[in-house]
């Protein structure tokens, strides 16, 4: 503190200048909390467990309980099964935006953001953003944790990548869902529980475990309508090969979809909370 | 004229707690403004309106001439906040939380870690800049949120309870931290619940009471209202009680109480009567373990303005 008196004539604290407002500045100053989300997570690296054990943990108990079952060979069923619970692990990982959010914007740091010269919905934007990085960890580890265990990829690089890539976009634009429930509701369990009523139908009500052809006509209807069954059976033909059909151009057109609806929602509940 | 910030006729409500009943604050440029209030009178959210985070039921609310509400944007550019609760991130270092500040203030990256690092340096941070905040201490801590909303130069800081939990010792530097902005011609808002902190350190002292403004004025008209400063003498011997009571009633001209035992107080108008009385205690030979001059407790100015006792709010 001493330092402060050493400062002498120049006010150090204050000055005249004033900052200049730069254009850009939603894009820039999400970009910047995006970078802050990233670097608490990289952090607090346990904070990273969901994403990374709890799928691993799915992965061994599916394989060694079903596989025999369903595929005959738990290694065959690994590579049924492991394009599928991808999209599974990124879309709970989205699901952890929405708790985490409702925790956070309690908090000092929200009031903080709240009063500087910043776009109201730049906070959000960041954080749901910053998150992505937990779908990329998310992905890896369970890959990884695959090829370990026998996982073999049956297409190229960019298939792969696409399916990827297809996976994330899917999540993130559902992801404004949860941050919609998670401005709604008022404690992180409470927005958890709603979560989860969501997730179940929409990862298991697909053929993520077993083939589509064993289950009964009114759940077959499901899966056949169900986006999220689409993108499990795009994500298998872009690893595995096989038909593509028209999966991937839904997944996006369901994407978009969520994206425009629930964004813009998630935005004004939040403005309305505050 | 115009005021630095201005809150005219403020209410608020939540349910059924009305917050604000009505509530006006105001301060010059470049003047400090101690708001004194126990708990729950309602400074938090006095504070959370100037600072542009709460929409009032009623009232107006202005910072250099612009509305709070119509014109947020523009006072967000004017304003600096340290909230009651500790407003920044925990997992990253202080470093990166005033360049985050600089950047979503429109400083270019560059400049924003220069002025991080004038701002760490300056609060006596610099050895803990690349440190996560959740290693530091409570005054690291307060220091850096205080850095924090200085990022940006502000023209008007609120400061809610800035030295609530801090140790004397770190109080002190708080209070030259204010009295440095002051200097600065930065006009503060303090919240405190400390008559002796807004005493020490504010130009004007509004004493709030659930939600409203119950004394207004200089530290020195309040403290003619509330009573001036008390001595309190504890003689080493109990023998002496009655030597030193004498002393002190003399130079006082009033009458001693005892609140413990062996203990005495007694009213004084100003420091020389102080002096006096230790050089008296001195002359006489009379050894003491405790003297010391205080203003009264928040407690004792509630009494004295409302009838009342602080603790009888919760009954
Ligand atoms: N979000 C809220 N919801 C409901 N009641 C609230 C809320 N915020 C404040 N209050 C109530 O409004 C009143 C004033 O609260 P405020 O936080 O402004 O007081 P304060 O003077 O800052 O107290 P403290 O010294 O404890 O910080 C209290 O009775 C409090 O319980
Ligand atoms: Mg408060």
């Amino acid at each position: 503190m001493t330092a402060l008196a050493e400062t002498g004539s120049e006010p150090v604290l204050t000055a005249p200048a004033r900052i200049a407002p730069r254009p850009f500045g939603l894009v820039r100053h999400s970009l910047a909390l995006a970078k802050r989300s990233v670097l608490k997570t990289l952090r607090t690296p346990e904070q990273l467990l969901d994403v990374t054990l709890q799928p691993i943990v799915f992965v061994l108990v599916y394989v060694y309980l079903l596989g025999g079952a369903i595929s005959g060979s738990t290694e065959e069923y690994l590579q049924f099964l492991l394009p599928a619970i991808m999209v599974q692990t990124v879309m709970f990982a989205g699901m952890a935006t929405g708790v985490n959010l409702n925790t956070d914007i309690g908090k000092g740091v929200f009031d903080r953001f709240r009063s500087l010269p910043i776009g109201r919905s730049a906070p959000l934007i960041g954080s749901v953003a910053g998150d992505l990085i937990r779908y990329v960890v998310a992905i890896a580890s369970l890959l990884a944790f695959g090829a370990v265990m026998g996982f073999r990829f049956h297409t190229g690089a960019v298939e792969v990548l696409a399916a990827c890539l297809l996976t994330v976009f899917f999540a993130f634009c559902l992801s404004w869902a949860f941050v919609l429930i998670g401005m709604l509701m008022r404690s992180p369990g409470a927005v958890q529980g709603t979560a989860f009523l969501i997730l179940f139908p929409l990862t298991f009500g697909t053929s993520m475990i077993a083939p589509k052809e064993t289950m009964p006509g009114w759940l077959q209807s499901w899966v056949d309508v169900n986006p999220v069954a689409q993108l499990m059976d795009a994500s298998r033909a872009l690893m595995l090969g096989g038909q593509l059909g028209n999966d991937v151009l839904w997944v996006l057109v369901w994407s978009v979809g969520f994206l425009v609806v629930f964004a813009p929602l998630a935005v004004g509940a939040y403005r309305r909370r505050t | 004229m115009v005021w630095a910030f201005e809150a005219e006729g403020l209410v608020k409500r939540y349910g059924k707690t009305t917050a604000l009943a009505g509530i006006d604050l105001r301060a010059e440029r470049g003047a400090v403004l101690g708001v004194l209030g126990p708990n729950g009178a309602g400074k938090t959210t006095a504070v959370r309106i100037l600072a542009t985070l709460l929409r009032p039921d009623a009232g107006r609310a202005a910072v250099g001439g612009l509305d709070v509400v119509k014109d947020a944007a523009k006072v967000r550019r004017l304003i600096g906040l340290t909230g009651q609760y500790a407003s920044v991130d925990e997992d990253l270092t202080g470093t990166q939380n005033l360049v985050l500040i600089g950047q979503l203030l429109d400083l270019r990256t560059s400049d924003a870690k220069a002025r991080a690092a004038e701002l760490l340096a300056g609060f006596g941070l610099s050895e803990a800049a690349g440190k996560q905040v959740k290693t530091y201490s409570g005054g690291m801590r307060r220091r850096l949120d205080l850095a924090a909303s200085l990022v940006g130069r502000p023209d008007v800081i609120y400061l809610d309870e800035p030295t609530t939990g801090l140790d004397p010792a770190k109080r002190e530097d708080v209070w030259t931290m204010v009295r440095a902005l002051a200097n600065d011609g930065v006009t503060v808002l303090l919240t405190t619940q400390y008559l002796e902190e807004a005493d020490a350190l504010a130009d004007t002292i509004s004493v709030i009471d659930h939600g409203k403004v119950i004394a207004n004025g200089s530290p020195g008209e309040l403290k003619r209202v509330v009573g001036g400063q008390t001595v309190l003498v504890r003689p080493s011997d109990p023998a002496h009680l009655d030597a030193a009571g004498a002393i002190v009633a003399a130079v006082a001209g009033r009458k001693v109480e005892s609140p413990a035992r062996g203990v005495l107080t007694v009213p004084v108008d100003g420091d020389a009567a102080f002096t006096e009385i230790v050089q008296r205690l001195a002359r006489d030979r009379i050894p003491v373990t405790e003297l010391s001059l205080r203003l009264p407790s928040l407690d004792e100015v509630f009494f004295t303005l409302t009838g009342h006792h602080t603790k009888e709010d919760a009954a």
